[in-house]
């Protein structure tokens, strides 16, 4: 049998179909060079070619195919923000995420399960019912719940009132999902590479300078290209590779950390968030707890874990699921969040012509991956920013007109 | 006065210049230490005051509050390898920055 196998794999009539097609040499010139091959800039070249047929584009990336944030959020997708700017900006991308495994030919494992923003006091009850108003008003499915129907959308909550922050309502949103994001980054690499896009690994940008023409020379570790336009998609690393081009960013570099449980038989539908106990947890289609809390207490450039991340987020998960005190922990690590001073991305122009940037997206970028890379595929290719992005323009600060997504962005800040 | 040095990395101690070594999670870290415009200065350079960040990967001098004691002091530590180089009291690196002429204290 083992024989039979092996010769079935050495005929040449069956020989598999590669994956991504092999790769090109690097050239000297493109019209568009997209630095960072995470998830956006995958996206954003994938929509350059669909959408706009520019097809003389580079990805370049540091380390390895989408091996930054794009592998290290916790692939929850929501809409249900707290400003008109943002509810809607989340909600295009929703729609997109519905039609994308299909778009890209790849199982994203995308599972709707409902998320549901427990609040343990009167204030965060309060906000609650201002995003679940706000949502309303913008069509998107949102409401207010009571401990009741907590009990029936996810009867494995704890909702005694023997801890020390009782559940007292929450915020539902039904189309709350989760995704592979792996899978999120290859299906748009594939499509945007057989559209005649190069994604180039291992390639560093080191030095960034404008020529007078217009055209900009980027300094890499395997020589210089100069690109008519270039896209900064480097999560994490937004300020440094700004600070080559040569400005700055209202950005902090905060690592967030998550972890896994050991793979438990399926109990948990939706995916719940705290943000009083600084807690949010989904299961995946393995049946891992995918947990994640606050960002860590001060600016860092190192992925690194760290024992007091975990023990304060295992003491909230008990309280909300006491039954999981034997579960292991099985995998921890870090990621490091582009933090921004209203909890809002910025995406769009920046002081240098032709050069757009797509950063500060904190702890919620893996969501906005499919609207973000149409978004500044459109930038890129008509240099008009789209008026979906129009509000979290770089220049905003100038002007003191921050979105303010605090309340809605994440937990714990 | 030499800058106090602590070799535990990464960090988990601060050495506090008024209450000496305390666990990390005492301290809330207060940003990086810059110079306040002048109050009569334009728009664009209080934005650039409030909202930009260096947020440089290496070496930063950081305002670092001790909560217990509400005491304010300034942390010098390195942001790629997580070390903490010297802690100082602000009239301490106050007096030194201006020793070298404003540019570094190290």
């Amino acid at each position: 049998m083992p024989l039979a196998l092996l010769k079935y794999g050495f005929r040449r009539k069956y020989k598999g179909d590669k994956y991504f097609p092999a790769a090109r040499p690097l050239k000297d010139t493109y019209d568009v060079v997209i630095i960072g091959g995470g998830g956006h800039g995958l996206a954003c070249a994938y929509y350059l070619a669909s959408d706009w047929g520019i097809a003389d584009v580079a990805v370049l990336e540091k380390g390895w195919l989408a091996s930054g944030n794009t592998a290290r959020n916790t692939a929850i997708i929501r809409a249900n923000y707290l400003t008109p700017a943002g509810a809607l900006f989340y909600e295009e991308s929703m729609r997109l995420w519905r039609s994308l495994a299909g778009e890209l030919g790849i199982n994203l494992m995308y599972s709707e399960r409902g998320h549901l923003t427990l609040a343990h006091s009167d204030a965060a009850l309060r906000t609650s019912r201002w995003r679940a108003e706000v949502n309303q008003h913008l069509g998107i499915d949102s409401e207010l719940v009571g401990r009741d129907e907590i009990a029936k959308l996810c009867p494995e909550i704890n909702l005694s009132e023997e801890v020390r922050y009782p559940v007292l309502g929450a915020l539902y949103h039904p189309p709350g999902a989760i995704a592979r994001h792996d899978a999120v980054a290859w299906g748009y690499a594939r499509g945007a590479m057989h559209s005649g896009i190069e994604i180039h690994q291992q390639t560093e940008v080191t030095g960034i300078k404008k020529h007078v023409g217009g055209s900009i020379e980027l300094e890499t570790n395997r020589g210089s290209i100069t690109a008519g336009t270039v896209v900064q998609a480097v999560a994490g690393m937004s300020s440094e590779v700004a600070r080559m081009a040569g400005f700055k960013l209202p950005i902090r570099s905060i690592p967030l950390q998550a972890c896994v449980s050991e793979p438990l038989k399926p109990f948990l539908d939706p995916i719940v968030v705290s943000g009083s106990l600084h807690v949010y947890v989904s299961q995946s289609a393995r049946g891992e707890l995918v947990m994640g809390g606050a960002t860590d207490p001060y600016p860092l450039y190192s992925t690194r874990s760290t024992l007091d991340f975990t023990e304060r987020l295992m003491a909230s998960m008990l309280e909300l699921f006491p039954f999981l005190e034997n579960a292991k922990v099985l995998r921890q690590w870090a990621g490091i969040a582009d933090m921004t001073p209203d909890f809002s991305p910025v995406m769009g122009l920046t002081p240098i012509s032709k050069y757009y940037i797509d950063a500060g997206w904190g702890t919620w970028g893996f969501k906005a991956t499919p609207v973000c890379g149409k978004c500044m595929a459109e930038l890129t290719a008509t240099g008009k920013v789209p008026d979906l992005i129009r509000s979290f323009e770089l220049e905003r600060f100038g002007r003191m007109e921050q979105v303010g997504e605090r309340g809605a962005a994440a937990v714990g800040h | 006065m030499a800058p106090r040095l602590l070799d535990i990395s990464p960090m988990k101690i601060i050495d506090c210049p008024l209450n000496g070594p305390r666990n990390a999670q005492e301290f809330v870290c207060g940003g990086e230490v810059r110079q306040e415009p002048s109050q009569d200065a334009a728009i664009d350079k209080w934005a650039d005051f409030v909202f930009l960040e260096n947020n440089l990967q290496g070496v930063v001098h950081e305002w670092w509050c001790h909560v217990p004691t509400s005491y304010w002091f300034i942390v010098t530590r390195n942001t790629a390898t997580e070390e903490i180089i010297a802690t100082r009291r602000p009239d301490e690196f106050f007096a030194g920055l201006k020793q070298t002429d404003g540019a570094g204290s190290e």
